[in-house]
């Protein structure tokens, strides 16, 4: 019984065979993967891509939404998305948190960002023009993250599903605090109607967007949903988004720009356009209004940032050091 | 392990959600010391009350069983039906057993 390297390598495969048949069977009967779990490769590239994008979307979804704070209406206001704009930063740390169980760390995913190896949802290269904005974002932005979120509760890795249940608890005040301030402006003076119905124009295909392409043209839609780390399509979560979001917009007495809307009494949805797949794309690439600013402002924080890590970083050597010699 | 001077050490995070439960593993987080981690934890993980108390453990400190040896580590119990209540038979009429 020679250990001869053909018979080494026979034996490496069949190991390797058991280690994915393993793996194969706890997906198929929803048992959780945990860190250190053996996994293959692909699955954990695409799962730190993932959980680590939807970190940095939390993290740069901060800066169109600060962006009012200073100019919120109302104390009520103004402490309302101050506690949104904390939770999300919050969001962003649960997010890196997981994907760093899948042996990454901070430092390499704010690299990746930062050279642009990594990307951030697109919604938030969008700007935010009036006070209604924040109102429409609170309302439909986070009202897609909802949709979406509470579909990856049952996604298969482990800590990314821990994730999503904490943040699906967090998420609700959001588009409440949204929606209400949709209700004040919607139900207010002429100009406050107008504000809100022109935030609600320039937010309302965005937000469809950030559902993704056609499932026909989604290239990671296979492997994502054999693994179940996708647990619906997009085309099914978009339509959903839709169909609890019009009954809102009626309620508002504010029309969705969409000419091609309409209830479906067959199908019991509502049919809806087409969205424009080039300025889909276009912004997906880098195009979107707010990209360059969005970037050069999350690498100036960081990198401002750095003599405060540095010094805490020291201190706490010091201190360490100081009780060992006392 | 030598890390870049602006890098501070990972922590795991335990909150005791309240009084009569244990702590609970609940996620991690960057600190550069003890006060800090406790600090932080408190700010991600209990913004809505949802702790009474936290525990902040350097994540170099935690030792882990390892999942790969999940069957044969916790093999022992798994015959060990004896160790359980309805094992017993308890006869018929016998009461606050």
């Amino acid at each position: 019984m020679s250990n001869t390297p053909e018979r080494s390598e026979s034996a490496a495969e069949t190991h390797s065979a058991d280690l994915e048949q393993g793996f194969l069977a706890k997906i198929e009967s929803e048992t959780k993967i945990e860190p250190k779990d053996w996994m293959p490769d692909a699955y954990r590239k695409t799962l730190i891509r993932q959980i680590a994008q939807h970190a940095h979307s939390e993290v740069v979804g901060m800066q169109p939404e600060g962006n009012w704070i200073t100019r919120a209406p109302t104390l009520h206001r103004k402490i309302g998305l101050l506690a949104k704009v904390q939770d999300e930063c919050g969001h962003g740390l649960y997010l890196y948190s997981a994907a760093e169980t899948l042996g990454t760390s901070r430092e390499e995913l704010v690299t990746a960002l930062h050279e642009g190896r990594m990307k951030y949802s697109s919604i938030f290269n969008y700007p935010t023009l009036t006070w209604a904005d924040i109102g429409a974002i609170g309302w439909l932005v986070d009202g897609a993250a909802i949709v979406n979120q509470i579909s990856l509760c049952r996604t298969s890795y482990g800590p990314y599903a821990r994730a999503m249940v904490r943040i699906c608890k967090e998420e609700s005040f959001h588009q409440r605090q949204g929606y209400g301030i949709m209700v004040t402006l919607a139900k207010g003076t002429a100009d406050q109607r107008a504000m809100a119905q022109d935030a609600l124009n320039r937010w309302w295909w965005p937000s469809l967007m950030m559902f993704g392409p056609h499932d026909s043209d989604s290239a990671h839609t296979q492997s994502s949903t054999t693994w179940k780390i996708k647990r619906q399509s997009n085309d099914e979560l978009r339509q959903r988004f839709v169909d609890i979001t019009v009954p809102q917009a009626d309620y508002l007495g504010l029309k969705l720009p969409d000419p091609d809307l309409r209830w479906n009494a067959d199908r019991s949805h509502y049919d809806f356009g087409e969205i424009d797949w080039d300025e889909f794309w276009r912004v997906v690439k880098g195009g979107g209004p707010c990209h360059l600013q969005r970037m050069a402002t999350r690498k100036a924080a960081h990198e401002n940032g750095r003599w405060v890590r540095e010094a805490a970083a020291v201190y706490a050597h010091k201190q360490r050091t100081d009780q060992q010699v006392a | 392990m030598t890390n870049a001077p602006d890098q501070w050490p990972l922590w795991e995070v335990f909150v005791r959600t309240k009084r009569g439960l244990n702590h609970q593993h609940t996620g991690s987080l960057y600190a550069a010391d003890a006060k800090m981690a406790l600090e932080n934890a408190r700010d991600l993980y209990t913004r809505r009350q949802e702790g009474v108390s936290i525990w902040a453990v350097p994540a170099t400190e935690i030792t882990a069983s390892s999942p790969e040896d999940e069957g044969p580590f916790f093999e022992p119990a798994e015959d060990k039906v004896y160790r359980h209540p309805t094992f017993y038979p308890v006869p018929d009429g016998v009461e606050n057993l």
